[in-house]
């Protein structure tokens, strides 16, 4: 009887251990992933840049995240409001721990943000209209803004929250400064964050491996991934390789030499959507007379019929087809679908006329044409080498001779951004961190002032006061109907303006194994919580 | 002797100032690293403060002389693009280029001197040209397109070794090594065979040149009509009198190979020095990159004083003038 009741005890445990191990084993999914550069470092404000907070969104969360079609939902601030204007509360998330398992609370996220917001941290242009940052309880917020400012949520998805005693355990309470090369910040190598992945090891330019979260906040999450590997792979052949030989699941930048070769293959299939960014041609529009060009004594990219014509001369189809190989979605805006503020009906190309541009040209007095630079940068954008010989061609066939000077994004950029702003014609591509149209409004389009801070990178010096007031009406309006009918009259004014010649929005490109269930994100953003590992 | 050795140390502080120099007078060229730095949104402010604090707006002598004075104590800086500093980058990235560089130097003289023998005693066999056409690739491929070709047939196709990386690593002190690994060992194998192939071919054609040559002279003929064995005159005669070109040349490959391994490092992700270098100059991380050229003049110098001292070693006629000439 003893024996038999042993026996019976330990079959059924039997049958309970063996399902449990099961599903433990299936559970461990390891995703490994490559991209061409590394993180910057592993302090959430070092670097505002796509890729590096992308990855560390996995570790650190906002108090915001974005879901895949880009809007706003709650991450950390469980809900939120605007008592007045200019006050928004946020009322934080409870029972959520730091990976140290330090409860997070108010005092994290005063601290945060205070941090985010000083330099040397490189999070400050979230902060334009940031005040102060008051804690009313433990688990509530209140973030007082000077004017009006309804893109709090927008501006604070990218800010992550730390610990407040682990920074100041580990003397980490200023973000790393450059200028200071003798002390290396704490929270450079190492990581405190509430997300879903935790850091395991990091070898700079070759490995950093992170491990799931058990305890992790949002059970509502369907990845099934525990281990994540991120090798940098700089070299473009060797990259596709990786992918090709099972080596990598994913590769985030994907040589566009390689895409056909990768989709052909069996086992790899290409993600394709059209990325936020926007790739644009711009007009030297406020010297009197241009630095490179052969008219003297006058600038005739301050006729619009000029920038007109040269609109008209660029056949985007054929960049579309020819040297994008179909990964484009040309537009006649500066911003992309799925920004906000995006208007399918404004978004139509004047058409293609070489003709026209000709007469324009002739009309505006320039019946021979006229010869001008244009800069352009050769490791930056998608093809943008070979964006700017098809211009130049096209533009030939107007007449304008068109003198290519492409080079590295290190010396362009220190060629064609303020304060020389040394260029005549340019070719630029831009993202609104944001996701709203206002973002390039301000940067791009706006009047060139630096107490406004306005106009920062409007490299061309396009200015018109019409569009400026609106611009400015729109950055503080807090009602959504009006604010989106005063973004569609400024999109209207800049567009039958020619300010710029938007080429188009380049496709964004992901390759993945067969095997890997992924959420494309049209900013390049790619939170682990969505990956499912078949 | 040790006149001969301070005088060579003289110079190599010399060498390694001109090329500090030299390297900052290039660094005006790299580019603005700053845009690099911040994002999209950064202010031109902001900017303007950033390359202010980091003194890039300061004059060449100044940069220079600041760089040579921290130097001079141990102090690289910190890297603008990774945020650490440069020093632990470099000794981090040291352990990869050197035993990749050991492990394509063995390769390149073992099989190179036992090609070189086979082909230069039997020129006519079809082995040897065999070898000898296989060697002209060797010489005229260039190294990436080999590391490709490499990949695409063993990694990609027959999926048998890893395509980049390192492998697994286990820690000795400081010194991280890929030897005590089985995926360490097999990351090893196409990068080696890419890096050395060039010398490999170089020692195999030096050395063939050079038996056909001793082969010839008439202490060979006498060895022969002494009645000493095949095996004896081959390897106990003939190749022993050819190593000394060998030795020379493999001593100055070995500095080429480590502070050229940038190609075969950038083509199979190792993360090595070279790679480092590369990805600093895309980003104009000019502390990595000015650290980087001075250890490779480092590198450099100390060679060409063993290769100098070996010389003492071995040819007598040195010693008696004083070592007025160092090669």
């Amino acid at each position: 009887m003893r024996f038999k009741s042993m026996l019976k005890a330990s079959a059924l445990a039997l049958a309970f251990a063996v399902p449990v191990t099961l599903a433990g084993m299936a559970e461990a999914k390891t995703f490994r992933f490559a991209n061409d550069g590394d993180l910057g470092s592993m302090d959430p404000y070092y670097r505002n840049e796509t890729f590096s907070l992308t990855v560390l969104n996995n570790v650190y969360e906002g108090l915001f995240r974005r879901k895949p079609d880009l809007t706003i939902e709650a991450s950390l601030a469980e809900s939120w409001s605007q008592p007045n204007p200019t006050t928004w509360r946020f009322n934080l998330r409870k029972g959520v721990k730091f990976h140290d398992g330090t409860p997070f609370t108010a005092d994290d996220v005063v601290f945060s943000i205070n941090r985010a917001a000083t330099s040397p941290s490189n999070m400050v242009g979230y902060f334009a209209s940031f005040k102060e940052v008051k804690k009313v309880d433990d688990y509530t917020v209140d973030y007082i803004t000077k004017f009006p400012d309804p893109l709090i949520p927008d501006n604070l998805a990218y800010i992550f929250m730390m610990s407040k005693s682990w920074a100041e355990k580990h003397n980490a309470q200023k973000s790393t400064d450059l200028t200071k090369p003798t002390e290396e910040n704490y929270a450079t190598r190492n990581t405190n964050g509430t997300g879903p992945f935790i850091l395991k090891s990091r070898e700079p330019n070759s490995r950093t491996t992170f491990s799931r979260n058990a305890n992790w906040w949002d059970k509502t999450a369907k990845t099934n991934v525990t281990e994540v590997n991120f090798s940098v792979v700089s070299n473009a052949a060797t990259r596709t390789a990786a992918l090709l030989s099972g080596e990598v699941d994913m590769v985030y930048t994907v040589p566009p030499q390689d895409v056909e070769r990768i989709s052909r293959n069996p086992g790899t299939k290409i993600l394709q959507t059209a990325e936020t960014r926007v790739v644009y041609l711009g007009f030297d529009q406020s010297r009197d007379e241009l630095l490179e060009s052969s008219v003297k004594g006058k600038n005739p990219f301050k006729d619009a019929r000029v920038r007109e014509a040269f609109y008209r001369a660029i056949d985007i189809e054929a960049i579309k087809s020819r040297v994008m190989r179909g990964q484009s979605a040309p537009t006649a805006l500066m911003v992309a679908p799925g920004v906000r503020g995006y208007s399918k009906t404004l978004d139509v190309r004047p058409k293609h006329d070489v003709a026209l541009a000709k007469k324009l040209l002739a009309d505006a007095g320039y019946p021979n044409g006229f010869e001008v630079g244009l800069d352009c940068p050769n490791d930056r954008y998608v093809n943008d080498e070979a964006i700017c010989q098809a211009v130049t061609a096209m533009l030939a066939r107007a007449g304008v001779k068109v003198n290519l000077n492409a080079q590295t994004r290190t010396k362009y950029f220190a060629k064609i951004l303020g304060p020389g702003y040394t260029t005549s014609f340019f070719m630029l591509g831009w993202a609104p961190a944001t996701v709203d149209s206002h973002n390039v409004f301000l940067n791009l389009i706006q009047t060139r002032s630096a107490e406004k801070k306005t106009g920062t990178f409007n490299v061309g010096g396009y200015s018109n006061p019409k569009f400026d007031e609106l611009a400015d009406k729109i950055a503080q309006e807090t009602d959504d109907a009006k604010r989106s009918a005063m973004i569609a009259e400024a999109t209207r004014i800049y567009v039958d303006d020619f300010a710029y010649i938007p080429l188009h929005a380049q496709a964004l490109i992901w390759a993945v194994r067969d095997n890997i269930e992924i959420a494309q994100y049209a900013d390049n953003e790619m939170p682990w919580r969505h990956i499912v590992v078949k | 002797m040790i006149a001969f050795i301070l005088r060579r140390l003289a110079q190599a502080v010399l060498v390694m100032l001109t090329v500090a120099f030299i390297a900052f007078a290039m660094f005006n060229f790299v580019g603005d690293p700053i845009n690099n730095m911040v994002g999209q949104d950064t202010s031109l402010q902001d900017r303007e403060a950033l390359r202010q604090s980091l003194g890039l707006n300061d004059p060449l002598v100044l940069r220079f002389g600041r760089f040579v004075a921290n130097a001079a104590q141990g102090e690289f800086g910190v890297s603008f693009r990774l945020a650490e500093p440069v020093s632990r980058l470099i000794l981090n990235a040291l352990p990869a280029t050197m035993e990749l560089a050991i492990v394509a130097a063995l390769l390149a003289v073992i099989f190179g001197v036992m090609l070189g023998v086979y082909t230069g005693l039997y020129p006519n066999r079809w082995l040897s040209r065999f070898f000898l056409t296989i060697s002209l690739i060797g010489v005229s491929l260039p190294t990436f397109l080999i590391g490709i070709l490499l990949i695409l047939v063993f990694a990609v196709l027959l999926g048998l070794l890893p395509s980049f990386g390192r492998g697994e690593v286990v820690r000795i002190g400081w010194w991280s090594t890929g030897f005590l690994t089985w995926s360490g060992i097999k990351a090893l194998i196409l990068p080696s065979i890419t890096l050395g192939l060039f010398q490999m071919t170089l020692i195999m054609r030096l050395v063939r040149s050079e038996m056909l040559e001793v082969m010839r002279t008439d202490y060979i003929k006498f060895a022969r009509a002494r009645g000493l064995t095949n095996r004896a005159i081959n390897f106990g005669h003939a190749l022993k009198n050819t190593l000394v070109p060998v030795i020379t040349i493999t001593g100055l490959q070995l500095g080429a190979i480590i502070a050229f391994a940038i190609i075969t490092e950038t083509v199979f992700q190792w993360p090595g020095m070279g790679l480092l270098f590369i990805q600093s100059v895309q980003f104009a991380d000019i502390p990595v990159m000015a650290a980087y050229l001075i250890l490779v003049a480092v590198i450099f110098v100390v060679i060409n004083l063993i290769v100098d001292l070996l010389y003492f070693a071995v040819d007598p006629r040195l010693r008696i003038d004083g070592g007025r000439s160092g090669h």
